[in-house]
């Protein structure tokens, strides 16, 4: 058996350029993000999705009627990344958290940064941040802040 | 309507993984040979069949392939496919060959380019050679080969190519 030393290594990079089609639903979705709107979609017994469902997951209805939300919300819950790697869009210490916009009756997961661990709680409010160039992606939303 | 007014259907979503890669014994010791331009693979102690690139152990039986079976860079067409619809990021310009490559005294076949070849007559059991790039630019890569090319040589049978339990 060879030493594990002896054993040939490689970085590898696998990369697929995929274009994604948003649909009539997403695309209202993603469209708004690049006004700097957040919007979801609201079923007939009046619960809204953001980001936005093209289906009630209860009733199964499918959604269209598009309403704005936030940009403000609260924590629903949290995962703080200490040390971030190389792979996460944010450099400095940050959460991943769900964030329940103002408005909307399901949570969007998203970044929080520029504070400190002790800030975050369940229910803590926050407010979006938006990117200097808009791509009309998810990430329209740079990260999210403690509301002042 | 200019392009920029066209509103876009799709959003551009690319996704990255970035791996370490540990090859692993099998793949060592054969790769160690690539690099000096040998193709060398390994045998099964139990029903003698050759696998080329080796992965360290045989389906069939379970053992190890601990027999080093050095090979020749000649072999035939197990199965090709042509290709007319270019592949974004691909950098070989189609209609191009991608083929099964069967070498002789192999019991198993690697995927890998055939050019130099007239597309028409491309068939199942056409001899081919490995065309290696110049041997200043060796790696541990199955690359070091740039692709095959037909020889004057006749077709095999592919009927000779089934496994025969010893
Ligand atoms: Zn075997």
């Amino acid at each position: 058996m060879s030493d594990s030393k002896d054993l040939l290594r490689a970085p590898f990079e696998l990369a697929y350029n995929y274009k994604r089609s948003n649909g009539p639903v997403m695309s209202k979705f993603f469209e708004a993000l690049g006004e700097q709107k957040i919007l979801g979609t609201k079923s007939s017994t009046g619960k809204v999705f953001s980001p936005a469902a093209e289906f009630d997951p209860d009733t199964h209805e499918s959604l269209n009627d598009m309403v704005e939300v936030g940009p403000g919300g609260s924590v629903e819950s949290f995962s703080w990344i200490e040390a971030p790697q190389n792979h996460h869009l944010i450099k400095e210490p940050f959460a991943f958290a769900l964030i329940k916009l103002d408005g909307a009756d399901s949570s969007m997961l998203h970044m929080i940064t520029d504070c400190n661990e002790a800030d975050l709680s369940i229910g803590t409010r926050v407010t979006a941040a938006w990117s200097e160039t808009t791509t009309k992606r998810i990430t329209d939303i740079k990260f999210f802040t403690l509301e002042k | 309507m200019s392009t920029e007014d066209t509103p876009k259907d799709y959003s551009e979503s690319p996704i990255n993984l970035e791996y370490f890669y540990t090859a692993g014994s099998a793949t060592t010791r054969f790769l160690n040979q690539v690099k000096e331009g040998n193709i060398v693979g390994q045998g099964c102690p139990k029903c003698k069949a050759v696998y080329v690139p080796p992965r360290g152990s045989c389906p069939r039986c379970g053992v190890a392939t601990d027999i080093e079976v050095p090979l020749t860079d000649k072999g035939c067409i197990e199965s090709f496919t042509v290709v007319h619809i270019p592949i974004p990021g691909n950098p070989i310009v189609p209609p191009y060959v991608c083929a099964m490559i069967r070498l002789d005294g192999a019991n198993i076949s690697f995927l890998h380019l055939i050019q130099d070849v007239d597309i028409e007559n491309i068939r199942i059991g056409m001899r081919i050679q490995a065309v290696w790039k110049p041997k200043e630019e060796w790696t541990h890569s199955l690359e070091n080969i740039k692709w095959f090319a037909p020889i004057d040589e006749p077709d095999i049978d592919v009927a000779t190519l089934r496994f025969q339990e010893s």
